[in-house]
């Protein structure tokens, strides 16, 4: 809306609709005021510059214009098959949704958005593909005529009569980003026909030649450019909001328009859709319910229809309930701050104005502060045959309850007549079983009652009796009074009755609503909630009751109702999986995939959808009515979020548990750590002492005794440390290290078990400082020492060097031993890998040490591999990536490593 | 120190390890007194004080930290402290509250009876009046504080400045650890301690010049996490 300061929300909501465009596809519509001016032409040119300019552009479906300037400009344009439906013995060509959702193109080309699809396509209409194409973020270009516009419908059905079919929700037009008018003079329009150059669709040939009438063309040219412009001044609006702070503020208007059963209503929806746009306002569509029984099912159809047409238009719709129209109206209008009211002329005939006043003699009066409109209502014939249904009013075995009421009254009346009663009590018998009829049975047996009261009465109790003949005039009074007073008692209470029932209703809905949701805010566990849920619904809607659930897994579960008809279709999985990945309704009674046999709304929670809700009633068409359509989305809304709740629960209980496992196994760890380190420092230590003092012959039993002890221990804090690297539970410690002395360290930890090897060491003076945990590299040095020393002859060469390669250091620790069985090179890094190679010293390993390498390694970014070296032996190799810049050290005198 | 041989009070709850130690410390002539937990220590302390107190962190009654400050605040003994292998925080707070020196478990007796000697040395140093001695000598390394000059088998080597502060630091507790925080601020001053990178590059330089194979030091130790440690014997 143009003149409305900017609060928050909007520019939350402005800002939102930026970034929800961004993921979204861009629409692009060529726009134009008749066929034959140049739409296609012009988008395929502009697609055409387009692909060169490099943009992968897929023709998704043009029309077959036959015409050599529009097919040669189809050259070079890749093209998606169409999709051949059968239908009434001809095959149709339709544009192929799932093809085009599999390309994936960057920009697709579909012509004529307001086309209404085959039966069988899962969108009624174009502009639903269209949309989907756009959700799932594909460019799409297309063309449009003004006359498939809704809110000009009937504009132009009076301008050219021809009624469109194929018609438009305004909506649509505005989720355009770009709306291109593709314009040429009438007359030229005219000449292009002449010369055959107009592509008109066979079937419409004969509707189309009063079309191209030259003021036809005129007006609808005025129209076309008229909605442009309006689209130009929102475009300029929106700017000027986006500029925000100067800009002329208004008090926005809010209009409000009722809807009723009147087949012109459609027509005045329309009018007031048109109203607001002009006037850049938001409107209201509301229909009342005063609890009429004459409202028969098809009017009831009708109106919500009506609403459902207003929803499309982009109104508000509420369906109100209240027994005098006007009053209820004018009090919602007042809670909403509405300024605009906008009725139809009513085709109420004038004795029956002048009697009982309009709705719109008693807005005008009772009005206020409210301006009202008065739209024209007439021009539309009735579609509805027959307003009354026979059903309600010819319940024969109301009347015979009546008629028993009538002849117990006559009863009555005879013995208080018997008794000498005055004649007015007689006529007060009848009343109370007129208003005794009215309140049991309804309007039809009660005025039915009426009548025959004053025949009784006339025929009985008057004289002469037992004749209708009457001997003195003024009985007629008395009987156009009884009779008069009959009727009204007769209307109002099977009004008061219906309006109590109306009233129950809404509260029932209310008590459900809110039972629901107590229920389910109460209980815990899906598959419980789940059940709850699902006989709530089926009892509020009358109706079976499907519920398909995400899997973790990402497919679609049917969780409640597996015996139910809607379950038995396969086709309604394939929908409730559509409305589940779409977040939209969709299914019967709706215009997508309307081939369904239920209802499905999505479960929209506040994170994701988690599934879909599938109705069926069992009465039909329940669900035309916006009212319980919003009734169950509530419901699912409300289950969703229940589902999320019980969901987050479990995830809250599971992390607890894992909080608990970790614990549980850092303790044990520390447990087995100390439990098996201190006897093993005793036993190393005891023999140590030993050691000193011992002759000769025992010292080299003694040693090894001290030898495997401490290889034991190593054993165990190897193992100590896979279970930490495992749980994640090591933070590295990095810091800035010489490298030199992280192998001195390990060199210094591995002394004994490598005095009889040559060690090799080869680190440039100028090698950088590396960020690395130094505890946890020394302990990959020492695991690669370790087995490089098992695998190799005492006396053979051990070589560490490092170097700097591109932004990455190698170390290196080479031996010329047997070398890496040829095809384990990577399987030795794998936990408790045991190759066939025995060492020397008849043992294998436990195939530990080499997999902590990996995961510390890994841990700080890098790679470790194993090769062999030509020359004979296994060289590893590990890669840490030195990313940052080693830091400076601030001495002259000192001789600084080079940073890398 | 009394002219009797040094008395080692021994804390330590396993009941193995303390029997092995005992006999070692025993025939290495030491007199021994033997604690199994903290309180026991702190109450054998103070009825006879001890010439140096092993000290395990491990202990059932209280923590061990706890036990070396509480002994800190009136005994001047050298404390040796005895931890598990990947305790350095604990290792560096121990020596920070006023211990001496660590071992690793598991160690040797070897190990234990060099940080005792090296310890009771450098208290005797300290606590008696002879003055520190200017000349450092082990293996080829020589080193002489008065007239800064160093020497090593190749012959004399030159120092920057900042090297031989460091050097000077390290020959004063020779044989003992001394933490990265602790040679910083002697070196550089309070306000670099956190700059342990400075101290491992000027580290890996000394050792370029004094150590035959600067990867496999023989003089210049590393005590991964914690400090380094001049070698004494």
């Amino acid at each position: 809306m143009s003149g409305e300061r900017p609060n928050p929300d909007e520019l939350l909501a402005r800002v939102e609709q930026e970034a929800s465009r961004a993921r979204r596809g861009k629409l692009r519509i060529f726009f134009g005021y008749a066929p034959g001016v140049g739409k296609t032409y012009a988008m395929l040119s502009a697609a055409q510059r387009e692909r060169h300019a490099g943009t992968e552009v897929v023709v998704g479906y043009v029309e077959p214009h036959g015409r050599p300037e529009t097919e040669a400009l189809l050259d070079g344009l890749a093209a998606l098959p169409t999709r051949e439906m059968p239908y009434r013995g001809v095959t149709l060509r339709e544009f192929d949704l799932d093809a085009a959702l599999a390309r994936r193109p960057q920009l697709l080309l579909v012509d004529e958005l307001a086309h209404a699809n085959a039966p069988g396509s899962r969108h009624t209409k174009r502009w639903q593909d269209v949309e989907e194409l756009l959700n799932a973020g594909i460019d799409v270009w297309t063309t449009l005529n003004v006359q498939h516009i809704e809110s000009l419908n009937d504009v132009i059905a009076q301008i050219t009569d021809v009624v469109v079919r194929e018609r438009l929700p305004d909506a649509v037009l505005e989720m355009a980003d770009e709306i291109e008018l593709i314009d040429v003079t009438p007359d030229e329009l005219m000449e292009r026909l002449a010369a055959g150059k107009v592509y008109i669709p066979r079937q419409a040939e004969r509707a189309l030649q009063s079309f191209f009438d030259k003021s036809n063309l005129v007006a609808l040219r005025e129209l076309s450019l008229r909605q442009a412009a309006h689209r130009l001044q929102r475009d300029v609006d929106a700017a000027r909001h986006e500029r925000a702070a100067d800009a002329p503020w208004l008090t926005s208007e809010l209009l409000l328009v009722c809807v009723s059963p009147s087949p012109t209503s459609a027509r005045i929806v329309r009018a007031t859709k048109r109203l607001s746009s002009s006037l850049g306002a938001d409107w209201l569509a509301v229909a009342v319910d005063t609890g009429d029984r004459r409202a028969s099912p098809a009017m009831q159809e009708q109106t919500a229809r009506n609403l459902r047409l207003a929803e499309q238009l982009g109104a508000e719709t509420h369906t109100l309930v209240g027994r005098d129209v006007a009053e209820t109206l004018l009090e919602y209008a007042r809670s909403r701050n509405v300024t605009k009211i906008v009725v139809g002329k009513t085709a109420t005939p004038r004795w029956k104005r002048w009697l009982f006043g309009t709705i719109v003699d008693q807005l005008l009066e009772r009005g206020g502060e409210i301006d009202v409109c008065i739209v024209s209502g007439e021009g539309e014939t009735p579609q509805l045959p027959q307003m009354l249904a026979p059903a309600d009013l010819y319940r024969w075995l109301d009347y015979a309850y009546a008629l028993a009421v009538i002849v117990s009254c006559a009863l009555v009346a005879w013995a208080a007549d018997f008794g000498g009663l005055a004649e007015a009590n007689v006529v007060m018998m009848f009343f109370a079983g007129v208003a005794l009829v009215a309140a049991r049975l309804g309007r039809g047996p009660a005025i039915a009652t009426s009548i025959v009261s004053v025949l009784v009465f006339d025929f009985f109790f008057v004289p002469p009796r037992l004749t209708f003949a009457i001997s003195d005039s003024e009985y007629v009074i008395t009987f156009a009074v009884m009779l008069g007073i009959g009727l009204l008692i007769s209307e109002l209470t099977s009004r008061l009755k219906s309006q109590l029932q109306a009233s129950q209703q809404q509260e029932r809905r209310t008590a459900q609503l809110y039972r629901m949701t107590r229920q389910l805010s109460e209980l815990s566990g899906t598959e419980f909630l789940l059940r709850t849920a699902g006989r709530q619904l089926e009892e509020i809607f009358d109706a079976e009751v499907v519920l398909y659930l995400t899997e973790l897994s990402g497919s679609l579960a049917l969780r409640i109702g597996e015996k139910t008809t809607v379950a038995g279709q396969p086709v309604n999985a394939i929908v409730a999986q559509w409305v589940t990945q779409n977040g939209k309704v969709a299914g019967a009674g709706t215009d997508t995939l309307p081939n369904a046999t239920a209802l499905f709304v999505p479960l929209v929670g506040s994170q994701r959808t988690v599934g879909a809700l599938g109705v069926r009633p069992k009465e039909s068409n329940r669900f035309f009515d916006p009212d319980q359509r919003r009734l169950l989305e509530s419901c699912a809304s409300l289950i969703a979020l229940a589902i999320e709740r019980d969901e987050s629960v479990l995830d809250a209980h599971q992390s607890q548990m894992r909080i608990e496992a970790e614990q549980l196994r850092n303790s044990l760890l520390s447990s087995v750590s100390h439990d098996l380190r201190t006897p093993l420092s005793t036993i190393a230590g005891a023999a140590s002492s030993l050691l000193e003092r011992a002759r000769e012959q025992d010292r080299e039993f003694l040693q090894t005794i001290v030898d495997e002890s401490r290889r034991l221990a190593r054993l165990v804090d190897n193992l100590l440390d896979m279970a930490r690297l495992d749980s994640g539970a090591i933070v590295l410690n990095r810091q800035w290290h010489v490298l030199e002395e992280v192998v001195g360290l390990a060199l210094a930890a591995v002394k004994r078990e490598m005095q009889n090897h040559d060690m090799r060491v080869a680190i440039p003076s100028d090698f950088p400082l590396l960020s690395v945990d130094a505890f946890l590299l020394e302990q990959v040095l020492v695991n690669l020492l370790e087995n490089a020393s098992r695998y190799t002859a005492a006396d053979s060469a051990i070589e560490i060097s490092a170097a700097i390669v591109g932004k990455s250091a190698e170390i290196r620790v080479a031996d010329n031993g047997p070398g890496v069985p040829v095809g384990s090179e990577v399987k030795i890094f794998d936990k408790f890998f045991r190759g066939s190679t025995v060492a020397p010293d008849g043992r294998r390993g436990v195939g530990l040490g080499l997999a902590i390498c990996r995961a510390i390694v890994e841990a700080h970014g890098g790679r470790i591999s194993a090769a062999n070296r030509r020359a004979g032996g296994a060289e590893f190799c590990i890669v840490l990536p030195c990313n940052e810049p080693s830091p400076k050290i601030r001495d002259d005198e000192c001789s600084v490593p080079a940073s890398v | 120190m009394s002219a009797q041989s040094p008395l080692v009070l021994l804390v330590e709850d396993e009941l193995p390890i303390r029997k092995f130690l005992g006999a070692s410390l025993a025939s290495a002539g030491y007199r021994l007194d033997e604690a199994a937990t903290g309180h026991e220590a702190l109450q054998r302390a103070a009825q006879t004080p001890p010439d140096l107190v092993i000290l395990d962190l491990g202990l059932p009654d209280m923590d061990g930290q706890e036990v070396l400050k509480q002994l800190r605040e009136w005994l001047a003994a050298p404390i040796i402290i005895l931890s598990a292998r990947d305790q350095e925080q604990q290792k560096i707070a121990a020596l920070d509250h006023g211990a001496d020196d660590y071992l690793t478990k598991p160690f040797s007796t070897g190990e234990l009876l060099a940080r005792i000697r090296a310890a009771l040395r450098h208290a005797a140093r300290i606590g008696g009046s002879e003055p520190g001695a200017t000349t450092y000598e082990i293996g080829d390394l020589k080193i002489d504080l008065a007239a800064r000059r160093v020497f090593t088998k190749g012959g004399e080597v030159h120092l920057t400045p900042i090297e031989f502060k460091l050097m000077t630091t390290l020959v004063h507790s020779a044989g003992k650890v001394l933490t990265h925080r602790h040679l910083l601020k002697e070196v550089w001053g309070p306000q670099q301690v956190e700059e342990t990178h400075y101290l491992r590059v000027f580290m890996a330089n000394l050792r370029r010049k004094l150590e035959v194979d600067p990867a496999q030091p023989r003089y210049l130790l590393t005590e991964q996490g914690v400090g380094y440690r001049l070698a004494s014997e």
